[in-house]
């Protein structure tokens, strides 16, 4: 399908609406451009060299991290079509890339974190150094100096834990108002008691404190929580390229009859749109001038074009292929078709939100315990005849040494690691508990059209058909875009293209060669005799003579394979496509697959993965169409392909770029492998708790302690999720 | 004895003057592309910091 989209000719236009003033004098003008291919320092300088040769051009810096070139240039807007010709011909297809508001907030909140991280740090080492200095002098140092060292120790962590706690304090507080325990409830209270308790200590000149403790927590735990945050961001990044790599611009007819280029997002509803051959319908609305077929793969899962007339619902992600049609922009009314799958959508991701990743069972599971532990010590000292200060000191020494610093670094250590090699292999994965999912997944369930298969029709019977008249029937596909005419002209390679081809509507393709009329199309239109059987074809008519062009959509490379690995992995597969009957049993014969439905509408596939969840099992769905989005996101988990429809990439969870189905075995040994890794990290987390707490119950804990026992456990769950970077 | 009275605050300063280090590295977008530094080092000709000559002028 992707060669129907993108002609260099819009591309041109699109970049030009894309162009926008920078800030400053000069008449600046700035664009970004997603680029693909670039990987080494060797294309950084064939990029950014030619582009500073080209008249104008201030300034272009590629990042090579995200894909991203932004160029500033004078001139006029129409010079960002040159950038992209030139980007083609040094071989890196190029994009213009709109950015959006959200990335921004996004890489707000990493600063932020990065920021916090560096004063955690910092006030950590020059803590610790007094600290240390205090251990060491245990014994010899007087009293007053050390409760000075206390004193600077405190002047050092409170601010920096005012600032660096911040975002767990507010998480916490934000969870306990919507009465919910997450892990940021135990893990503020333990920072907050900690300095609480050792601003009394040392006023009270008792000698312990434990700022060390808990500046050195939050650091550890900013280092999970930043790199949490940077991974959600960077899978949000890829996405957004996707979305920038799909055709966004669409031809609107001002009140004057002028035709303008400008930006889907710009588009009203009641909005005249022009569609030319070729182009990708931008929204949905009404087609309200002209007739011709358009191809809807992404959206209803045919492979067969559809027939447009005045009237006719339009989709975005339909490609007219034909002639040009005037479409009546359409806000989505209550009863459309993409009303119903966005409503659809909704109800299964509601359902989705019921899940509840690792970390959270355990911080359920854990903050009562904790909460219960320290309260029996508090007692416990009571009744053994322990003073008052006695038993507060060691309940409140309980929760410090519990705070799940490890177990708050189990789950984001792990995911970023392993969604991090998964990124490097061409697979997004779009949140972390995704993967946790994927593990968890037990049955497959594939659409058809554009996932298993390539979504668009080739030539199966070329060896029945004569060199001489697959030429003859290619001279005339070549001009057109219909996907039997693209199939044909792929099969003879590329020639020639006849002379004042016609093309009609539903019927087919005519042109007089030698003198001859020659006509390639539907039986009808060719004066053929219609076969009969169920199969995808055009017939070639010249001379009175007709030959049958049989067609059929092509399995993806590797399609059986996957297949035959994820049984292996104990994901049976099933197919549910939205296809006829026939091609559906014919690709589940050639993928050895015996259990498939056909003709589903976007309800059924809902009803079937309901049925399997009822059952008990939690099945995964990959698709790729408009008509899979409500099932990818009523599955326990889901991938879509990179082409596939906007709608389905927001509602899947994992995205496979470049449509390798190969990569989908690979993800799921990545979610398997992570969440074995997961779980030893939580039971290295509970060893060191196992060791710890009686420590603190029976009062045996010192600030060295403490300080030993958290880092030591946080770099050991660290350097267990790193393991999975190398298997 | 009185030598922590100015080492404390000596180390203090060096501390802080790291993290201010780090803030502005953070601030001026030095941690954006990782991949594309390392690469760049690669490259033969003088590579310029990003300079915005806007900016430098007023």
């Amino acid at each position: 399908m992707a060669a129907l989209d993108g002609h260099g000719f819009d591309l041109r236009e699109e970049a030009g609406a894309h162009v926008r003033a920078a800030d400053g004098a000069g008449g600046l003008k700035s664009l970004d451009l997603a680029v693909e291919g670039a990987r080494c320092a060797a294309c950084i300088q064939k990029i950014e060299g030619a582009l500073h040769k080209m008249d104008g051009v201030k300034q272009a810096r590629l990042n090579l991290s995200t894909g991203r070139l932004a160029v500033s240039f004078q001139g006029a807007d129409q010079r960002a079509g040159d950038f992209i010709d030139t980007l083609d011909r040094l071989g890196y297809p190029a994009r213009p890339y709109a950015a959006g508001a959200v990335k921004e907030s996004q890489s707000r909140e990493e600063k932020r974190l990065l920021r916090a991280l560096g004063v955690a740090g910092f006030a950590m080492m020059n803590v610790m150094l007094l600290s240390i200095s205090v251990w060491a002098g245990e014994g010899e140092m007087d009293l007053a100096t050390k409760t000075l060292l206390h004193w600077i120790s405190g002047l050092i962590a409170l601010p920096a834990v005012a600032y660096a706690g911040a975002p767990f304090f507010e998480s916490g507080w934000k969870s306990l108002r919507a009465r919910q325990v997450n892990m940021d409830v135990p893990i503020s209270l333990a920072v907050l008691l900690a300095c609480v308790l050792s601003v009394y200590e040392t006023a009270m000149g008792h000698g312990e404190a434990y700022f060390d403790a808990a500046v050195m927590l939050l650091f550890f735990l900013l280092i999970g929580r930043w790199l949490d945050v940077r991974l959600r961001a960077r899978a949000g990044q890829a996405a957004r390229d996707l979305a920038a790599l799909q055709a966004r611009i669409a031809h609107r007819i001002g009140a004057d009859g002028a035709v303008t280029a400008v930006p889907a997002s710009d588009i009203a509803p009641g909005d005249r749109l022009l569609v030319q051959p070729g182009e990708r319908f931008a929204v949905d609305g009404v087609v309200v001038e002209g007739e011709g077929p358009v191809d809807a793969a992404l959206v209803t899962g045919e492979t067969a074009p559809v027939e447009m007339t005045p009237g006719a619902d339009a989709y975005s992600g339909m490609v007219n292929l034909s002639r040009p049609l005037t479409l009546q922009a359409s806000a989505a009314s209550a009863d459309s078709l993409l009303a119903e799958i966005a409503r659809l959508v909704e109800a299964g991701e509601q359902s989705r939100s019921k899940y509840v990743r690792y970390a959270d069972l355990a911080a359920r599971a854990y903050v009562p315990a904790v909460f219960a532990m320290s309260a029996l010590t508090w007692a416990g000292w009571l009744v053994v005849g322990g003073s008052m200060h006695d038993a507060i000191m060691n309940a409140i020494a309980v929760l410090i040494i519990t705070c799940p610093c490890a177990m708050a670094l189990v789950a984001p250590a792990v995911q970023v690691v392993a969604c991090g090699r998964l990124f490097k292999s061409g697979v997004l994965v779009k949140s972390g508990d995704a993967l946790e999912r994927l593990a968890d997944a037990d049955y497959a369930l594939f659409d058809k059209t554009g996932t298993l298969t390539e979504g668009k029709p080739v030539l199966v019977n070329a060896e029945a058909i004569s060199r001489g008249d697959l030429e003859l029937a290619a001279t005339l596909a070549r001009a057109s875009r219909h996907p039997l005419s693209r199939a044909v002209a792929a099969a003879a390679g590329p020639g020639p293209v006849a002379a004042d081809v016609s093309e009609e509507p539903g019927g087919g393709l005519a042109a007089q060669i030698d003198e001859a009329e020659v006509r390639f199309g539907s039986a009808a239109f060719a004066g053929a005799q219609a076969s009969g059987d169920a199969a995808l074809d055009a017939w070639l008519s010249v001379d009175g003579r007709a030959v049958r062009f049989v067609f059929a959509d092509r399995l993806r490379a590797h399609a059986a394979e996957t297949i035959a690995a994820l049984a292996g992995a104990g994901l049976p597969a099933e197919m549910l496509s939205g296809d006829r009957k026939a091609p559906v049993a014919k690709t589940a014969a050639a993928l050895g697959l015996d259990r498939f439905s056909a003709g589903l509408k976007p309800q059924d596939k809902i009803a079937r993965i309901d049925a399997l969840k009822a059952e008990g099992k939690k099945p995964l769905m990959v698709g790729d169409g408009l008509n899979d989005a409500p099932a990818l996101s009523a599955a326990h988990v889901s991938i879509s392909m990179g082409s596939a429809a906007d709608i389905s990439r927001s509602a899947a969870d994992l995205v496979i770029q470049g449509d390798h189905l190969e990569a989908l075995p690979r993800a799921r040994a990545v979610a398997k492998a992570s969440k074995a890794r997961m779980m030893e990290n939580f039971a290295l987390a509970n060893l060191y708790n196992a060791v710890a707490v009686p420590l603190a119950v029976f009062g045996l804990v010192d600030p060295l302690v403490a300080a030993i026992a958290m880092s030591s456990s946080s770099i050991v769950v660290m350097l267990n999720a790193l393991r999975l970077a190398r298997a | 004895m009185t030598a922590i009275l100015w080492l404390i605050p000596a180390a203090l300063a060096l501390g802080a003057l790291g993290l201010a280090a780090f803030i502005w590295t953070t601030r001026s977008g030095q941690y954006d592309d990782l991949e594309g530094a390392a690469e760049r080092i690669l490259m033969e000709d003088d590579d310029k910091p990003i300079v915005d000559e806007d900016e430098e002028r007023r």
